[in-house]
């Protein structure tokens, strides 16, 4: 069987403000975004939880009660490579691979510390760039399982 | 929308979730569960996720600090974790090696009487 279609890739950029109720916004974007290629129904609750993680933490960590913008950009081909970028310009994180620690958390005895465990279990790779006083960059990438033949 | 609901069994409150556990929604669910402990002066606690949708790791720390909570007071704590998707997060932390799990809220009551539990105030 040969196939000519196009194999094209589909993106969108968002900004909103720090904000908890933003949480469940941010999911239902990229929930409404990757619906149009009908992946399974696992890959998309295993996205909408990494995103719901990284923006929390955003929210949580980065700006705590400040103000700020997060920036959330997302690149997907037809046949299902999808990139995630979450960005902030909020405190940063002294030491990533400390953070990215299962159980570890600075969120007090509320948050259980597994953010980042949730977001690699779920995605195939995710790559944080952080320095203090300089914001963080959480890229994940996951290949999804979708209906593109 | 209200997303929980509370029942007593005896000392033992039941705590009902359904929709959706974030960390926007985790505070208020926290501190109804609070102070619903404080109000019924419930010594023990279920926690069932058996009717939540969708979760991430704010539905771990929910269930971690009301686990504190309760053995401050030296109950007795039980997480119903409903379907396997979120049963797939609470395992990933590990945490029902601290907190037991029953496959319903009829089992998780019947484990906490058969461990000190008074749930008909015998």
């Amino acid at each position: 069987m040969t196939n000519d279609k196009e194999i094209r890739t589909h993106n969108f950029e968002i900004e909103f403000d720090s904000c908890s109720r933003n949480e469940a916004f941010a999911r239902g974007v990229i929930i409404a975004f990757l619906s149009e290629l009908d992946p399974i129904l696992e890959d998309l609750i295993e996205v909408k939880t990494a995103v719901s993680e990284a923006v929390s933490n955003c929210i949580i960590h980065a700006y705590r009660k400040s103000d700020g913008r997060i920036h959330m950009l997302c690149d997907v081909s037809d046949d299902g490579y999808l990139t995630i970028t979450i960005k902030d310009n909020g405190v940063g994180i002294e030491n990533v691979e400390k953070a990215m620690l299962p159980l570890f958390t600075t969120g007090g005895t509320e948050r259980s510390g597994m953010g980042f465990t949730v977001m690699e279990t779920f995605m195939d790779s995710v790559t944080v760039t952080s320095n203090p006083g300089e914001g963080t960059e959480v890229v994940m990438t996951k290949k999804l399982d979708v209906g593109y033949v | 929308m209200r997303n929980i609901f509370f029942d007593m069994a005896g000392d033992i409150l039941i705590a009902s979730l359904s929709g959706e556990i974030d960390h926007h929604n985790a505070g208020s669910l926290r501190s109804e569960i609070d102070s619903a402990i404080r109000a019924f002066n419930s010594k023990h606690l279920v926690l069932d996720y058996s009717d939540v949708d969708f979760m991430d790791s704010s539905g771990i720390g929910l269930a971690m600090g009301r686990y504190r909570n309760i053995s401050k007071r030296d109950g007795i704590m039980v997480i119903v974790p409903g379907n396997t998707y979120v049963t797939r997060i609470f395992g990933l932390s590990g945490v029902f090696g601290t907190i037991p799990k029953s496959k319903t809220q009829e089992l998780a009551l019947e484990y906490i009487s058969e461990k000190g539990g008074t749930p008909d105030d015998k």
